[in-house]
């Protein structure tokens, strides 16, 4: 074959699907992979399956699914996705269910499953990486997922399945997978699998290659944002990229909005490391090609590090907030006074707070007062946030801010609270060996 | 002269670490930026934020530094107190830099197409 063509139908759990449906219907795709697992998504879906040992997966899941699936069918799309989340079984057999109502009998579905390792990974004590084990966070530990590579991907493929879903799969490797299918790369060939992680990078975020996260009006104008379109990637045999979007779309495709996504949550540009391969973009090449049309090359690859990475979900602490809102004259020294008050109420009343944040919104909120001095806004809102360890003492900061209403500065308007437990994240690493993945089909 | 004048950026988080890529609206301005944008210029910029180090990356073929900061986001996006806990607004924060002025056309070629 001597290109296919991917598209990328979701760059988080909650994005858009009109995109999505579009690219199934008329995008001429090969596949259409969804991206869906944020870095805590999967703790907080393992939590949904404790209490629903049938739930767990993407909450979004048939709603995209009977949304496309049939156009899939129709215009021959394979679609992968990782929304299985923590539950791929669940997913699959719901996808079943979907498939079945719409008719569309003889679709075939793959779960991918094996990378929920917290027992092995609990045996290992395996060390976190900001230090201490993971036999440390006791029982405050909920899950442990290694991010699995494009091979279970591609052995569901070729046992001819339609959908693919995985749990936690490093989000490039959803794109990788289709490109060793299809083009018969082999596991060791790094520079294919440096330029076909490349490629996967670039589409896994769907908008934001095609100027989501990019307008800055009267320097980036980017038409259409409320008609975005997502990416398609045409493959080359040898890995090269062209990334374009369907016409009649928003959004544009453009060198630079290519080149910021590029380095989109990149560190060290010459080794981005992935559970295939340890990708290399620092020699990339990044070419407008006509209208909507970009194209990549000179990516590379290294021999990939027997390590997988692991994303450890763990309850962390309770985070208390609350916000009032304070305007016209005097606005920031009313709100001055109002966050001298809660600081001292809760000195005063004994709520013990590991961390505690203290912001003027619209002020100083998002990076200090040095960046912002000088400016006077018409209106300020306070916030105060407080970590805490107990659910109780958390509910207790919004309180105080509440209180203003009646206790504080001239005209506190729109108060407003929460209490919240924290499911963090922590990271390791385990030896590849140690991860048994498999692949079940079903078949609607 | 700001940063914003001659470049674009685009802020990414992995844990408790951001990155920044910087990326010349004319490549032929690489060179300008590779050499007054440095680690030491962006992490004195966010001195009140970064509470690690300031790692700079240079990519000429794309014209773009990418600037990795440790300890930037309040314990990462998963526990931060703060309101923008993935760091998406320190992109444009970091353009509002202050660069050497220099005489020289804004021929930005990289805007998309308008509507």
């Amino acid at each position: 074959m001597h290109r296919i063509r991917i598209g990328s139908g979701a760059g988080y759990s909650g994005d858009r699907i009109e995109p999505a449906m579009d690219l199934a219907e008329r995008g001429g795709l090969d596949y259409l992979v969804f991206e869906c697992l944020a870095e805590r998504t999967i703790a907080l879906a393992q939590q949904a399956r404790q209490r629903d040992p049938a739930g767990g997966y993407d909450p979004l899941l048939t709603v995209r699914m009977t949304a496309v699936l049939g156009a899939c069918r129709r215009n021959r799309v394979r679609l992968i996705t990782n929304m299985g989340a923590a539950n791929p079984l669940g997913a699959a057999e719901a996808t079943r269910a979907v498939a079945r109502s719409l008719g569309l009998g003889g679709l075939r579905i793959a779960a991918v499953t094996g990378d929920d390792v917290l027992e092995v990974a609990r045996e290992l004590d395996v060390a976190l990486e900001d230090g201490g084990t993971l036999r440390g966070l006791g029982d405050r530990v909920i899950s442990a997922n290694a991010y699995i590579g494009a091979g279970p991907i591609v052995e569901a493929l070729a046992a001819g399945a339609d959908v693919v879903i995985t749990g936690r799969a490093a989000d490039p490797a959803l794109f990788l997978a289709p490109m060793i299918h299809e083009f018969g790369w082999r596991m060791d060939d790094w520079d294919a699998l440096g330029r076909g992680t490349m490629a996967g990078h670039l589409l896994e975020c769907a908008g934001q290659v095609t100027g989501g996260y990019f307008a800055d009006p009267g320097i980036k104008d980017v038409p259409g944002l409320a008609r975005l379109g997502f990416p398609i990637g045409e493959i080359h045999a040898d890995g090269t990229l062209e990334v374009t979007k369907l016409p009649g779309t928003g959004g544009c495709v453009t060198p630079a909005t290519v080149k910021e996504q590029l380095l989109y949550e990149i560190h060290d540009p010459a080794r981005y490391y992935q559970p295939d391969v340890v990708a290399d973009f620092s020699a990339a090449r990044v070419e407008g090609d006509g209208p909507d049309r970009v194209r990549v090359h000179g990516g590379r690859g290294a021999a990939r590090t027997g390590l997988l990475k692991l994303s450890i979900g763990y309850i962390d602490s309770c985070i208390g907030e609350g916000q009032i809102s304070y305007a016209g004259p005097g606005a920031v020294e009313r709100g001055r006074l109002a966050l001298d008050i809660v600081r001292e109420r809760l000195a005063l009343i004994g709520v013990r707070t590991q961390e505690l944040q203290f912001d003027l919104i619209g002020l100083d909120a998002l990076h200090g007062d040095r960046l912002s001095r000088g400016h006077a806004p018409y209106e300020v809102r306070l916030r105060v946030a407080g970590r805490t360890a107990t659910l109780e003492e958390a509910a207790r900061i919004g309180n105080e801010v509440e209180t203003l209403y009646t206790n504080g500065p001239a005209g506190g308007g729109g108060a407003w609270k929460s209490a919240r437990e924290i499911v963090a994240v922590a990271s390791a690493l385990l030896p590849e060996s140690a991860v048994r993945t498999s692949v079940t089909l079903l078949e609607a | 002269m700001k940063l914003r004048d001659i470049a674009h950026a685009r802020s990414g988080d992995k844990g408790n670490i951001s990155n920044i890529s910087v990326i010349a609206l004319d490549e032929t301005d690489y060179p300008f930026l590779a050499e007054h944008l440095t680690a030491q210029s962006v992490a004195t910029h966010f001195q009140e934020i970064v509470t690690g180090t300031v790692t700079r990356y240079e990519l000429p073929t794309l014209g773009a530094l990418n600037f990795v900061l440790t300890g930037a986001l309040g314990g990462g996006v998963t526990r931060s107190l703060a309101l923008d806990a993935h760091g998406k607004a320190l992109s444009s924060a970091l353009l509002d830099l202050e660069l050497p002025n220099r005489n020289r056309q804004n021929n930005n070629q990289y805007g998309g197409e308008r509507p």
